[in-house]
């Protein structure tokens, strides 16, 4: 009788810092090795930009003029201009592509394990984030090496590693946004929407394709909303890290709407509060 | 052991009878004005085989979403060995091995990196992932397919797999939701054999979800769930003694005819 006692409590002993780092390391690694067997998304992820880069500035390059405006010191090309713009789009298709396979795993079943796991759902919710947005990072990487060869570089290699942080914020608060929608979406199907309503949207009223000052010129109510859209500010966050420099504003909102869009998503999956038992209903 | 939370069902009623490792007591749950449980209550003793039977609709899912804490409990309580699902999730869900319908494995993942990932979702890593991952893998007879990916195996062994997943950390109670749908015949008998031989020798409490009545023992203890109502719950010969039917397969018609025509002018 004493040793089915003994045996009754489970193999885990309580759930010290070092489980959470397992836990942690397990989702990150889970995410990765899915990443690696699904080498086409990686290609596609990095397929548009590159079309953007390659097309459509190369061919906008003569009709828009940027004048000197920080971070830059010179006149810069358009492809320079708009390759902060695209990286965050990477990021934006990454963080709303992970919401997608949350939507999936949710679906299948997966997201059932992960939240029966006994650590708290708030950690869970943010190693999946972290997880995600460690796959971006390798897309964004990849995506700067291919426009190194294109000439497309920051005004030293310091660039690269000062860019990484912003690259981390930014996306982290477009995780969290894919993960708050992903407790809204109740089907799959609905994907094609969140493309219409807030991937189309979010990009292009941003300082990613065209400064703020030239869509001023053209609609003032059209810039106040790139000013208020928190892509913008991711955008401007990578175009100054980029340059080694820091958008305090930028910096601002970016981590403001991270916490804002994270606090969101983990009530969004609170068992008693969320919008999880209202998709169960008749 | 290093936790300074005694645990209740040591200090409660010890030696007397083995404890609940599963307590539902007084449960409701409705969507909107939609009832799907009415104040379900049973338990699950330790080292026992109890199915929860029921049509699709019955409420079986909807239980086992309140025991795995997706949804809150909105009236009753859930414990799992003493700990309050609610209240102590992460004790309560320690203790607790679920296998649900749906698939949870990756495809393209061999079957050790599935595991792996959920044993660290537990807390568990290196090479005690490796032994457990390496018993579990045993006891449901896959262990000489550890290194393949998931997508080559059959419905059957993927199911067993996801047995050996859901008590890679140990659990002292297994939830499992029809675990057998969908496989054919002999699949079935292999997977019910396994969970009825883990009973038999790790004395775990296990809860069996069905609609098929055919995987029911005359020995085990059956909870018959109809519309979101408890109809009756007990040792199997028992219910079919009470319904004055031959065996379960009768007395469920009776219960649940009887249930349907419960209320209705005649």
């Amino acid at each position: 009788m004493s040793g089915s006692t003994a045996s009754s409590t489970p193999g885990t002993q309580g759930l010290g810092l070092a489980q959470y780092a397992i836990c942690l390391k397990g989702i990150v690694w889970r995410e990765v090795l899915r990443y690696w067997h699904q080498r086409e998304r990686f290609v596609s992820a990095l397929v548009r930009p590159l079309v953007w880069l390659f097309i459509f500035a190369a061919g906008f390059r003569s009709v828009l003029g940027v004048s000197i405006i920080p971070p830059y010191d010179t006149y810069v090309l358009y492809e320079v201009y708009i390759t902060p713009g695209l990286i965050a789009m990477i990021e934006l298709f990454s963080g709303m592509q992970s919401s997608l396979s949350m939507v999936y795993d949710r679906e299948m079943g997966n997201m059932r394990t992960l939240l029966v796991s006994p650590f708290p759902r708030w950690f869970l919710l943010t190693s999946k984030l972290a997880a995600g947005t460690a796959v971006s990072l390798a897309q964004v990487y990849a995506f700067l090496l291919v426009a190194y060869f294109w000439e497309i570089e920051p005004p030293s290699p310091w660039g690269y590693l000062t860019v990484l942080p912003a690259l981390v914020l930014a996306g982290l608060m477009l995780g969290a946004l894919g993960m708050l929608l992903s407790s809204l979406i109740k089907q799959l199907e609905n994907f094609a929407g969140v493309m219409n309503f807030v991937i189309f949207p979010m990009f292009f009223a941003s300082s990613a394709l065209y400064p703020l000052w030239r869509v001023k010129e053209g609609s003032p109510w059209l810039a106040t909303i790139c000013e208020l859209n928190p892509f913008t500010h991711a955008v401007e966050l990578i175009r100054f890290a980029l340059y080694e420099k820091v958008n305090f504003l930028a910096l601002a909102v970016v981590l403001g709407a991270a916490i804002v869009f994270l606090g969101a998503a983990i009530a969004a999956y609170d068992p008693s509060r969320g919008m999880l038992r209202r998709r169960e209903g008749p | 052991m290093s936790s300074s939370t005694p645990e209740p069902e040591a200090a409660s009623n010890r030696g007397a009878s083995p404890p609940a490792a599963l307590v539902v007591a007084a449960t409701s749950h409705s969507y909107g004005k939609r009832k799907a449980l009415e104040n379900v209550g049973f338990s699950v003793t330790q080292g026992s085989f109890s199915v929860l039977l029921g049509l699709n609709g019955a409420g079986k899912s909807t239980l086992f979403c309140l025991i795995t804490r997706l949804f809150a409990t909105q009236r009753g309580t859930i414990r799992i060995f003493g700990f309050d699902v609610n209240r102590a999730p992460s004790e309560a869900l320690r203790r607790l091995g679920v296998v649900f319908q749906a698939r949870t494995l990756d495809l393209d993942l061999t079957v050790m990196q599935n595991l792996s990932y959920h044993a660290a979702l537990h807390g568990i890593s290196g090479q005690a992932t490796k032994l457990r991952a390496g018993f579990v893998l045993d006891q449901v007879k896959m262990a000489d397919r550890a290194r393949e990916k998931v997508r080559d195996l059959s419905g059957g062994q993927m199911r067993r797999v996801e047995i050996a997943r859901a008590l890679l950390h140990r659990p002292r109670m297994l939830l499992l939701d029809e675990p057998t749908a969908g496989l054919d015949i002999k699949a079935r008998a292999d997977i019910l054999k396994h969970v009825r031989g883990l009973v038999a020798s790790e004395g775990i409490g296990v809860l069996w979800a069905t609609h098929l009545i055919d995987e029911i023992e005359p020995g085990d203890d059956v909870v018959v769930l109809h519309e979101g109502k408890i109809l009756d719950r007990g040792n199997a010969s028992e219910i079919a003694a009470r319904a004055g039917a031959a065996g379960m397969g009768p007395a469920f018609t009776a219960l649940t005819g009887a249930a349907g025509f419960e209320g209705e002018p005649k």
